[in-house]
């Protein structure tokens, strides 16, 4: 149920961002869906990438600091209030989230998927369950991006 | 007393009282020196344990000094031996007979303590102000003394000379421009004491703000380097008359030596603190004229004399007489150290007190560079850290979290703040050997 992200420290001067890009590119990967964090001084690159392991060694062979976090992909109605729904129910629950961002993907079939960094993921599943918000497996999530 | 009238009789009130041993003879001087040397060779092998036994493990003994010249055989005291005996381990004087004590900070975490017994004061208050006797200072002169006060032997150690100058002693301390120039505009002050780049950045915020204290004559600057170049800036763009000022606290405090109106070197107040240069590597007495560290032993100090102390200063002894009259031999001005410390804001930091609080935070210690800049006469120091898998973490506000603690270690380690700048791996110069903690790109 638990997505591997790979977050990367980068700097911010000019060339940072590109090192990490250029590693996966070299190296064949595809970056299925991303997202920067950033303050004046730094950034947190968030990745999702099919083989995790092989692209967090490249990055660490390359010198870029990489940490692995688990994320959930939630479903999620591609219309208006989709969102507002499921944070209802994070709301109640009183799930604290981290971050989210969205997952690039085949827009047919009114679904997206959004990716939550969650405090406690696993008592997140449980609740979300509960609710009927459903929870991505990867495989499904995958298969939708090719549609 | 005095031989002959100084000739910088420009200054109106002109020759100080307490000036007179600045001109005594120098059969006199040596005598007097000689004098004093024994008796506190004498004290300090009496009541000083760590003293006592190195000159035991030298076979030597008060008796052994017979000329000035033996101060040469006597073993140095570093810095280290100031941490080691914390707190009172080098006292020569019972706590009943010590009026004051002061504290700077040492090379890692502990401060070191200072002492005073009642004479004590009264010599430290006799060299400065012949100190301030020598910069054209007298009765009459309002004085804005911008040392800190508090354990720090510069804000008391001023004042009180100040004082006793007869002079009118603004005891403001550090800090608060604002109220630094208001005071400086509206008091009539002639004279201000304080680090150089503090008084370059209070004539920038006053010319910011359209002012120009008319009636400031002088500047006793201290506590850190400063080059001809920044005098003459000084001099050029304020029309004041700019004083190195010479001291530390393991000695007594600022005090130990003053420009005069020559500004040809300084001259140190050797009737009480004997002079001596050294080879760094050797140990060896080098004639005067040449480079190497300054050593210095206290005559006078009752609570905490100090024998042969090497400052990690390296400068140079004149013996040459000076035209201002004084007999004591000058130094050249300090520029540099023989160790790593650095000074910024008057403060003195040693790259290992930054390494500790790096330690104390991360565990490990990462690959770091300090870099000082100077803008505007305020001093930044800024720590660029390593970013290591250990320490990352997933979450903007934990590396925010991480930056305030090891903002926050520093300070309380140093008592200055200083920015922190997370970067990425390998960005930091790796070096064979010595690595290159400290780069300065301020222009002294």
């Amino acid at each position: 149920m638990k997505l591997n992200q790979l977050s990367l420290f980068l700097e911010n001067k000019p060339g940072q961002l590109k090192v990490p890009c250029q590693v996966l590119g070299d190296a064949g990967i595809d970056i299925l869906t991303m997202s920067l964090a950033d303050t004046e001084q730094f950034g947190i690159l968030r990745l999702i990438v099919r083989d995790w392991q092989k692209a967090r060694d490249l990055l660490r062979a390359a010198g870029v600091v990489v940490k692995v976090n688990e994320v959930l992909a939630l479903d999620v109605e591609d219309r208006p209030g989709g969102l507002a729904r499921v944070l209802d129910v994070l709301d109640q629950a009183k799930l604290a989230v981290e971050y989210m961002y969205a997952f690039t993907c085949d827009a047919r079939g009114h679904k997206a998927a959004l990716l939550f960094r969650f405090e406690n993921p696993d008592a997140a599943i449980a609740v979300l369950k509960q609710h009927g918000v459903r929870v991505l497996e990867s495989e499904e999530l995958l298969a939708r991006i090719k549609g | 007393m005095s031989v002959s009238q100084p000739t910088w009789n420009e200054v109106p009130g002109g020759f100080h009282p307490a000036s007179g041993p600045d001109y005594l003879p120098l059969e006199q001087l040596r005598d007097l020196q000689f004098r004093r040397l024994s008796a506190t060779v004498a004290r300090a092998y009496e009541r000083v344990a760590l003293f006592r036994g190195r000159m035991q493990e030298r076979a030597l003994t008060p008796a052994h000094v017979r000329t000035l010249a033996d101060v040469a055989q006597l073993p140095f005291t570093v810095k280290t031996d100031l941490r080691d005996t914390y707190p009172f381990g080098l006292f020569a004087a019972p706590m009943e007979e010590i009026v004051r004590l002061h504290a700077s900070s040492g090379t890692t975490g502990k401060p070191i303590v200072v002492a005073y017994t009642q004479q004590d004061l009264d010599v430290w208050t006799s060299v400065m102000v012949r100190a301030f006797a020598a910069c054209g200072l007298h009765r009459g002169d309002v004085i804005q003394n911008a040392y800190g006060y508090g354990l720090f032997t510069g804000g008391l150690g001023a004042h009180y000379g100040a004082e006793a100058l007869g002079a009118t002693v603004i005891p403001i301390s550090g800090g608060n421009t604002e109220r630094q120039i208001m005071v400086l505009n509206d008091f009539g002050v002639t004279a201000i004491c304080c680090t150089p780049s503090y008084f370059l950045h209070l004539m920038e915020r006053s010319a910011e703000m359209g002012l120009r204290p008319a009636q400031l004559r002088v500047g006793v600057f201290g506590a850190e380097p400063w080059s001809e170049a920044m005098r003459h800036r000084i001099e050029k763009e304020t029309g004041i008359s700019a004083f190195d000022i010479y001291g530390l606290s393991e000695i007594i405090g600022p005090g130990v030596a003053i420009e005069c109106p020559r500004h040809d070197g300084l001259h140190v107040f050797e009737d009480h603190f004997w002079p001596e240069i050294i080879d760094p590597l050797t140990g060896n007495v080098l004639p005067d004229g040449q480079e190497g560290e300054l050593v210095l032993t206290t005559l006078s100090k009752q609570a905490m004399p100090m024998i042969r102390y090497r400052t990690r200063d390296i400068s140079i002894l004149h013996a040459e007489p000076c035209s201002c009259g004084r007999t004591l031999r000058r130094i050249r001005r300090i520029s540099r150290r023989s160790d790593d410390m650095f000074i910024i804001r008057g403060v003195n930091v040693f790259p290992s007190q930054v390494e500790t609080a790096l330690l104390q935070v991360e565990g490990t210690l990462p690959h770091y560079q300090i870099t000082l800049t100077r803008d505007k006469g305020l001093d930044e120091m800024e720590v660029a850290v390593e970013v290591t898998e250990a320490v990352f973490t997933d979450r903007i506000q934990g590396l925010e979290e991480l930056r305030a603690k090891l903002s926050s270690a520093i300070e309380h380690i140093i008592g200055l703040r200083a920015k922190i700048q997370l970067v990425a791996p390998r960005t930091i110069q790796r070096s064979e050997g010595k690595a290159r903690r400290v780069v300065d790109k301020r222009t002294l």
